[in-house]
């Protein structure tokens, strides 16, 4: 599973993830922002893949960077959204969230490069077969059966706020 | 290969570090929705880093999930969007004050 080459495909997604996710924030235009986050979503289905999870892969290209990204996008030439005009947040809203983001970024930073990490489980199996098998035995098969009733209600949920007439 | 649970979790770091910043600074509704979906997908990233580290399938299961809520949170999200724009005719997130006091 794991070659030479694996770091080096981690590094050239990683990057390429991280670098549209600042072009997804940093970007007026939402339409540029939304083609921006496909990139990074499409990298990070990469990732999951050098990181041995071939199904998590397949369903975040299919779920996210189709099913959703194609609903965002709709959306934005639905209404016609326009670039984003004037200064944007107010300066103590942005100063405040830098500061925010510092501060969790040096926190959890800090903790991860601190800890030192075991070498990674062996014979690890994430097979799409594997994880249907637990997907479907006893304690999460209720969780999924819970889900479809989310998914439902969300159906109705949508249907019955973008109605016309409420 | 140890270090790329590490360098995976410091991606996931930096990826929702970025996506709280969108929500924090962008005005527009849309755009701050999608730096959600920024979040949450490293949340996933952590999610599968994990479950291979200790090398149980459990992890994955709960990115499933994750992805199941994501998808219906946008759907419902996008949909009061599209209300919004109809009563407002504007996407700024100031906005949408009516709930305030």
């Amino acid at each position: 599973m794991e070659s030479t080459l694996t770091p080096i495909l981690f590094y050239v997604f990683g990057a390429l993830a991280l670098a549209a996710a600042l072009v997804v924030v940093g970007q007026r235009n939402p339409l540029y922002s939304a083609f921006a986050l496909i990139v990074t979503l499409c990298s990070l289905s990469a990732i999951y893949g050098l990181l041995g999870s071939p199904f998590i892969a397949v369903l975040q290209v299919i779920v996210y960077a189709g099913a959703i990204m194609v609903l965002f996008l709709f959306v934005l030439m639905l209404l016609n959204v326009k670039r984003e005009e004037g200064q944007g947040a107010s300066t103590a809203v942005k100063g405040l969230a830098l500061v925010l983001a510092v501060l969790l970024a040096l926190e959890v930073g800090g903790v991860l490069l601190g800890v030192h990490f075991a070498p990674a489980a062996r014979g690890y199996d994430a097979s799409t077969q594997k994880m249907a098998r637990l997907l479907f035995s006893l304690p999460y098969v209720y969780v999924f059966e819970a889900t479809s009733i989310l998914i439902l209600a969300a159906l109705v949920g949508a249907v019955a706020l973008a109605k016309k007439e409420l | 290969m140890e270090g790329l649970t590490q360098q995976a979790l410091l991606l996931s770091l930096g990826l929702f570090v970025v996506g709280a910043l969108g929500v924090f600074l962008r005005r527009n509704i849309i755009t701050v929705l999608m730096c959600v979906e920024l979040m949450l997908n490293a949340v996933n990233l952590a999610f599968v880093a994990f479950s291979r580290q200790l090398g149980t399938l459990d992890g994955q299961i709960l990115v499933f999930f994750v992805m199941t809520v994501a998808a219906a949170e946008a759907a419902v999200g996008l949909a009061i969007i599209i209300a919004l724009h109809r009563h407002k005719d504007t996407l700024d997130v100031d906005a949408f004050n009516i709930m305030k006091w």
